[in-house]
């Protein structure tokens, strides 16, 4: 391959990046969530990683991304830091039994029921 | 507080046993049980992500798993869509928001049993086999 056309498939690899995380930033602000939703996919069918690449390296922009986004968002005065605190810090400990449990157990019935939930819980937001 | 505290404890266990991120949980967690408007949600949301995202992202560093020069390029231009969405999102109504927010998760919802329902003999494949 010539360095030419080696030039312009990084070129075009940083363009994916560079709009992948704007579209996550923009998902991010819009949203108060991660972004992962826009990467892992996108990185999976644009950057061909597999499914285990996309997740780990989305969390690892998502830890800039939700940093960014958070101070944006106390410029406009939303971020409650007390409420923030309190569920971040057990998060972690979740996130660590989560991880844990994830080794020993089935997850298949877990994710559908949590896709079962996530629908409750759209129905009672736009029921409020 | 013991609400806001639970709302942490299960987003993390969920986030850690499914992959799907904290934010999900944590909003409608913050809407539904601590009543906060959705922008406040939203906001103090992503406060609580951030070492949720510390955590994960060492561990699978671990593994190997993370590509840091793609997660810094990703993570470093995500300012201005940040800054476009908070002001859009600022610029909306808390019930429109809301509205908005409800469709996000239903899709996540079906994300993710499209992807459970095609990756049962690829990604649980090592945990079907341990079992009888």
């Amino acid at each position: 391959m010539s360095t030419a056309s080696l030039r312009d498939m990084e070129r075009g690899r940083a363009l994916k990046l560079a709009t992948l995380g704007t579209a996550a930033g923009a998902f991010s602000g819009l949203f108060g969530v991660g972004g992962g939703s826009v990467m892992v996919p996108l990185l999976v069918l644009w950057l061909a990683y597999d499914s285990r690449r996309a997740t780990a390296t989305s969390l690892a922009a998502i830890i800039v991304i939700a940093s960014f986004t958070v101070i944006v968002q106390a410029t406009y005065g939303n971020v409650h830091v007390d409420d923030g605190l309190l569920i971040g810090i057990p998060a972690v400990g979740g996130v660590l039994i989560g991880t844990w449990l994830q080794q020993r157990i089935r997850t298949r019935e877990i994710s559908l029921l949590f896709a079962a939930l996530l629908v409750a819980t759209a129905v009672e937001l736009l029921l409020k | 507080m013991i609400g806001a505290i639970l709302i942490g404890l299960a987003g993390g266990v969920i986030a850690g046993l499914l992959g799907v991120g904290g934010g999900v949980l944590f909003v409608p967690g913050l809407v539904l049980f601590m009543k906060l408007g959705q922008h406040q949600a939203e906001a103090t949301s992503l406060l609580a992500i951030v070492p949720v995202a510390i955590v994960g992202t060492i561990r699978q560093n671990r593994y190997g798993n993370v590509r840091r020069d793609d997660a810094i390029v990703m993570g470093g231009l995500s300012l201005a869509g940040a800054i476009a969405g908070v002001a859009l999102a600022n610029a909306l109504s808390g019930q429109v928001l809301r509205i908005a927010f409800a469709i996000l998760i239903l899709f996540v919802a079906f994300e993710l049993v499209r992807s459970t329902l095609r990756g049962a003999g690829e990604e649980s494949g090592e945990n079907a086999r341990d079992s009888p």
